[in-house]
């Protein structure tokens, strides 16, 4: 089992709506998030193009982060999810430093938080991670790439795409369709 | 300068002692209070309770969830509502932050005043509605119960404006009419005999073109269409966007048309010269169902793209590339009529031309066009018949506006001005959920008007700043801590939706049928609100449609069937519209007998002067209007507005991006707070563009205070609509202040 995420940046808005469903779902404090959007604007007034992208972890195959953790605390889950198990996190921040895409955050709590997927809380109940089921959009698909029947395979399948810094050689499971 | 009567007043530490009643409602998620009996109780499901979402006028339909402790967790769609179609929007999502917000308004309160100084007192809830009764009593004899007006803006103002009926005045008015949509009701009922309604009767998700004019859905998160729109793109639909700006929209466009502004009516009228030219009207469609065909084609007859050029700077052959397009998908063909839409004072005339447009490509009543919606027959719970008003609010602008099919709430705002000529002056406006001063542009008249009144009550959930004017303030709950109406919304399916409460009202606040309810028990008027409480109307309601409240308790929407049955006209069928000529009216007889050109035609707008950009607005997918600025969960995705300026001007001008800079307008306005520039090529040289919402002057908003600018403070020249009262916002032109003494974040920044 291999979970993963596409998001098609022809369709995404911007409008930020899993990253506030993000917050309410995990109980993400305010004035942190575990996912974000980013904008990148090209070209010059009037020929332009902009890609508009839902980002978070990228849940890698090959984890700067897990490898750098001290504890034990980041490690790979179910379907190769990177997840921080709070209690063993001493919050020494080299997970963060490592991460070629900025996605964790130290917790006022004391620990490294993340993206989970919403693994243990939606997944593993058959639910779509927040952030894809409530996307109006529907812009992001998720799902095990082992099952060609999922909807990340399928989408994957059928549209071009392409992943994030992939010359940091991490494998990352976060694809963007363009 | 005259010296205010009324003096602003920022609500103070007030309602302190009512905090410690908050952290008690909350127990009650555990106890024998409502929420037992709603759902889950017991059975091991989470906490849920239906509502319908009041961040924005969409209203679509949900789940609130709570945690173990009774805590209100998270909102989710409703799977069988067809506004949201299962999926909140980022405002309804962060809806939970309304009710979180500490800054929200907690008791009612009293203007006093001693000497010079004026303040509020805090209250209850009798003492102020006593206080409102007798002020309404001494108006009503001295001036006529009909010099009473209601500005309202959402759920409450069907609570509110029974008790208007009950005491005698037809004055209400939501600035959802003049100030935003209007000029698009009006242009579509001349020429089809009926309006777009809410959410529009758009069929996006069939559509195979749409044309979205200054329209920047994505942005504006009318959640609904933003699905469809991302449906219509799965399928390959086309999508053109006019806007001066580079839209998120226009990113996902096959054509974008970098309009110049003020210009849009021309190019609508080249598009209707080249369709009729080339012979691209479906024929059968004008010719069943149109009158006027013969003298539209001789009207737009010199409107070529090569002239619509000279104006528009849109080149000739994408105006012909486009026009080909939109045949090309006639009839699944939108030409989106938008929604907030005053802009420049010829409005109406702009959406006819949209209207027009519509017709000659045979979209109305079409699939992947216009569709037919249905609504409930709701019957009202019986009451007396409401007293005769002696005067009908459309008396307070006698002649004028004369096709505007809603009361003009800013017609309204002018009649409370005392003048020697008019005879019918408001004394007291009741205003609920609408901030007067953000949603009417010329601030300085609106204030004037407010300065005239006897009697000014704001009902709402936070100190938003025309609370600083009232005589009385009453505070009311949130959507979450309350019922309301039923939503009975015309969609493809009629439907209800039910709201009710997720949680006890937090401080001393109350709902909206309480609240007038109450205030009409102490007027006297209970005989309008026979029912014991607002659970045995909406019961009795429900019944009456086969269902029940403990059943909507349970489901939160029910689906009904249609009465026709199709959504769209059959091929070849008769339809009779709701005209003066029974057919659509390319040229309008209605627009003719009042007065207003048949067909339409473009005027020239003024331009800005050397060293001026025109001050365009817009909005952000996570905010509503002034609204949602203090919520905390929306202001963590954005907590104020930003300038976007053309990489030109800002070299001319020595601009860069993170820069705090303030605006002053053509009538030498300059903002009370600054703003943070954005360099970015997405848009014009000629104009600059904001984000409606920001710049809050009251201190008592924590989040919202002094962050960017209030565009409707600059916005100080209303073009207004001769055919409906439009207040015309897009003709104000501003320039750059760069020095000038920082204060709150830009001084820390």
């Amino acid at each position: 089992m291999r979970y993963a995420m596409a998001v098609d940046t022809k369709k995404c808005v911007g409008c930020s709506d899993c990253v506030v469903a993000c917050q309410t779902e995990n109980n993400v404090p305010i004035g942190f998030c575990r996912d974000w959007v980013v904008e990148v604007t090209d070209g010059t007034y009037p020929q332009l193009e902009v890609e508009i992208r839902s980002e978070r972890c990228n849940h890698c195959e090959n984890s700067p982060c897990v490898r750098c953790c001290p504890t034990g605390a980041s490690h790979y889950a179910e379907g190769g999810v990177v997840l921080v198990t709070p209690h063993k996190c001493i919050g020494c921040g080299a997970c963060i430093a490592s991460c070629p895409y900025d996605a964790r955050y130290p917790h006022p709590d004391g620990h490294v938080d993340k993206c989970t997927f919403c693994l243990h809380n939606r997944v593993e109940k058959g639910l779509d991670p927040a952030c894809v089921s409530v996307c109006p959009t529907k812009c992001m698909y998720f799902g095990d790439l082992d099952d060609p029947n999922s909807p990340v395979s399928k989408v994957l399948k059928t549209r071009k795409f392409k992943t994030l810094i992939p010359e940091a050689g991490t494998n990352p499971q976060l694809y963007f369709l363009i | 300068m005259v010296t205010s009567r009324r003096q602003f007043i920022k609500i103070g530490a007030l309602g302190a002692g009512s905090l410690a009643l908050a952290g008690s409602s909350f127990n009650l998620a555990k106890g024998s209070s409502i929420l037992d009996k709603i759902s889950g109780a017991g059975t091991g499901e989470p906490l849920r309770t239906p509502t319908y979402c009041e961040i924005c006028f969409w209203q679509c339909a949900g789940w609130v969830y709570k945690d173990e402790d009774g805590k209100i967790q998270k909102i989710v769609g409703n799977d069988d509502d067809q506004h949201c179609n299962g999926r909140f929007c980022p405002r309804g999502t962060g809806g939970v932050g309304q009710y979180n917000d500490e800054d929200r308004l907690k008791t009612p309160l009293i203007r006093t005043r001693e000497g010079d100084k004026e303040s509020f007192r805090e209250a209850s809830w009798d003492e102020a509605l006593d206080y409102i009764a007798g002020k309404m009593r001494a108006i009503a004899q001295k001036h006529g119960p009909e010099c009473v007006a209601l500005f309202t803006h959402g759920s409450g103002g069907a609570h509110f404006g029974q008790m208007m009926k009950a005491f005698g005045s037809a004055s209400i008015a939501a600035p959802s009419f003049a100030q935003c949509r209007g000029p698009r009701e009006v242009g579509f009922l001349t020429t089809f005999g009926d309006i777009i309604y809410s959410p529009e009767r758009i069929d996006i998700r069939d559509t195979r073109c749409m044309v979205l004019i200054g329209s920047h859905l994505g942005e504006n998160m009318h959640n609904g269409q933003v699905q469809e729109m991302s449906d219509a793109i799965d399928k390959g639909a086309t999508i053109i966007t006019v806007d001066p700006r580079f839209s998120t929209a226009a990113g996902k466009s096959k054509y974008w048309l970098p309009i110049k502004p003020a210009t849009d009516l021309a190019l609508l009228l080249s598009w209707i010269h080249v369709i009729i030219e080339n012979e691209w009207y479906d024929k059968d469609y004008v010719e069943r169902y149109t009158v006027g065909f013969e003298q539209l084609k001789e009207h737009v007859k010199t409107f070529t793209p090569e002239w619509a050029y000279g104006i528009t700077t849109i080149d000739p052959n994408v105006i012909r590339e486009t026009a080909r397009e939109m045949h090309n998908a006639a009839p699944s063909v939108i030409v989106n009529p938008g929604r907030h839409v005053t802009w420049y004072g010829d409005d109406t005339q702009r959406l006819r031309a949209v209207a027009i447009l519509t017709a000659l490509l045979g979209s109305w009543g079409r699939r992947g066009g216009y569709y037919k919606p249905e609504k409930l027959h709701l019957p009202n719970y019986p009451v007396p018949p409401f007293p005769e008003p002696k005067r009908n609010p459309t008396q307070a602008y006698e002649g004028k506006y004369t096709l505007a099919n809603e009361v003009v709430a800013n017609g309204l705002c002018d009649a409370t001005i005392p003048t020697v000529d008019r005879s019918c002056n408001y004394k007291a406006w009741i205003v609920n959920g609408t901030n007067l001063l953000a949603a009417f542009p010329n601030q300085a008249n609106t204030l004037k008007a407010i300065d005239a009144l006897e009697l000014l009550v704001v009902v709402d959930t936070m100190p938003v700043e025309i609370t600083g004017y009232a005589d009385v303030v009453l505070p009311e709950c949130t959507y979450l801590e309350r019922y309301d109406m039923l939503r009975n919304s015309n969609h493809r399916q009629p439907n209800l939706a039910l709201r009710m409460p997720a949680a006890e009202p937090k401080y001393n606040t109350k709902p909206a049928s309480w609240i007038a309810q109450e205030l009409a028990r102490k007027l006297g008027l209970s005989a309008w609100f026979p029912w014991k409480n607002i659970e045995e109307m909406l019961d009795w309601q429900l019944k009456e449609m086969g269902s029940s409240l403990e059943e909507m308790k349970r489901i939160g929407v029910k689906n009904f069937p249609r009465e026709a049955d199709d959504l769209y006209f059959s091929p070849g069928e008769e339809v009779v519209f709701n005209t003066t000529s029974g057919k659509i009216e390319l040229y309008s007889s209605d627009m003719e007998s009042a007065g207003f050109e048949p067909l339409p035609v473009y005027t020239a707008h003024e331009e800005p002067p050397e060293g001026y950009y025109r001050l365009n607005y817009g909005r952000a997918p996570m905010h509503t209007f002034s609204r949602t600025a203090n919520n905390p969960n929306l202001t963590d995705l954005m907590d104020e507005n930003v300038l976007w300026v053309n990489p030109k001007v800002a070299r001319l001008w020595g601009l860069e991006t993170g820069q705090y800079i303030k605006l002053k307008n053509q009538d030498e306005k300059i903002s009370t707070f600054a703003i943070k520039v954005r360099v970015t090529e997405r848009i014009r040289w000629d104009s600059v563009y904001m984000v409606h919402g920001f710049g809050h002057n009251n201190k008592k908003l924590s989040r919202a205070h002094g962050r960017g600018i209030n565009d409707t403070e600059m916005i100080t020249r209303v073009h207004i609509d001769p055919v409906m009262g439009g207040t015309g916002m897009r003709g104000n032109f501003v320039t750059f202040i760069t020095d000038f003494e920082k204060e709150g974040k830009e001084a820390e920044a």
